[in-house]
């Protein structure tokens, strides 16, 4: 129950957080990676303050504690591997959000402001996700 | 379309999104990354989940209840609703196979110092940019 409270607070943070920088706004985003037209550099600051923030708060929490305030363990990504599938997805994400000007961190409050057209685009969002991982699941499948 | 340069609300928005992933790594040891927030969400046999869905139904529930009581965030979306869709299947495909986003690999991942998540931030940016500068310029730039 702890765990589910401190996660609903980090998402109520993270909420206004994205609608109050304009990351939740694909016409700002469009516009930030618009230099050589109606360029808005707004997004520059979010990503610097998120960044700034966190790696501040990820030093401090990792050099005083072993472990987090409700659970016996930190849980860190493990991949340590740069491979094609690092580099093409994530050129494939950039590729999808140029067009729709939507990542999955600012369309998800977006829903909450502007549920139209974001719930399509989340729901899109969601079969590709569903898409990747029958492909994924493929090849394994083809061996077994 | 132009949008207003707002560096204030910008940089306060930003330091709410930091502020949210170092609530998350102190009490539940967690990345705040949303590319695996909706996969645990999309794979409901996972018996830990459930601290997953209540992010996101606070990050769904923050903007809505501002926006009740009187707050207005600016919005607008360019495309028209066949391109959003197709962007977000993209957004989907690649994420997946990327494990990562925005939040994952830009925030979290590089204020771990995570030379993967480095690797894959460059390589979105640069998609991204290259992308709307094809969309909106052409071939010439």
């Amino acid at each position: 129950m702890k765990r589910i409270l401190s996660a609903l607070a980090a998402g109520l943070v993270f909420g206004l957080g994205i609608a109050l920088s304009g990351m939740g706004n694909p016409a700002k985003v469009l516009n930030f990676f618009d230099p050589l037209g109606t360029w808005d550099p707004s997004l520059a600051f979010v990503m610097g303050g998120a960044l700034a923030v966190t790696a501040i708060g990820y030093r401090v929490i990792f050099g005083r504690r072993q472990a987090p305030m409700f659970d016996a363990k930190f849980h860190l990504p493990t991949a340590r591997t740069i491979d094609v599938k690092l580099i093409g997805g994530s050129a494939l994400f950039g590729v999808g959000w140029g067009i729709a000007g939507f990542c999955p961190g600012g369309a998800i409050p977006a829903l909450g402001f502007a549920p139209w057209p974001t719930a399509l685009f989340l729901i899109s969002m969601g079969g590709g996700i569903l898409i990747a991982r029958w492909l994924q699941a493929l090849p394994r499948k083809m061996i077994a | 379309m132009i949008t207003d340069f707002t560096p204030f609300a910008s940089l306060f928005g930003g330091i709410l999104i930091g502020l949210s992933a170092v609530i998350l790594m102190a009490f539940n040891g967690r990345i705040a990354g949303m590319t695996a927030m909706l996969g645990g969400v999309l794979e409901p046999q996972n018996p830990d989940g459930f601290w997953r869905l209540a992010f996101l139904a606070g990050a769904i529930a923050a903007p809505l209840i501002a926006t009740l009581l009187g707050a207005e965030f600016s919005f607008a979306s360019p495309t028209t609703g066949v391109v959003l869709a197709i962007g977000g299947v993209i957004v989907g495909v690649g994420v997946t196979y990327g494990s990562g986003c925005t939040s994952g690999h830009g925030v979290c991942g590089l204020a771990r110092l995570s030379p993967r998540s480095l690797v894959a931030t460059l390589t979105f940016m640069a998609t991204t940019f290259a992308t709307v500068t094809l969309i909106r310029h052409g071939f010439g730039g």
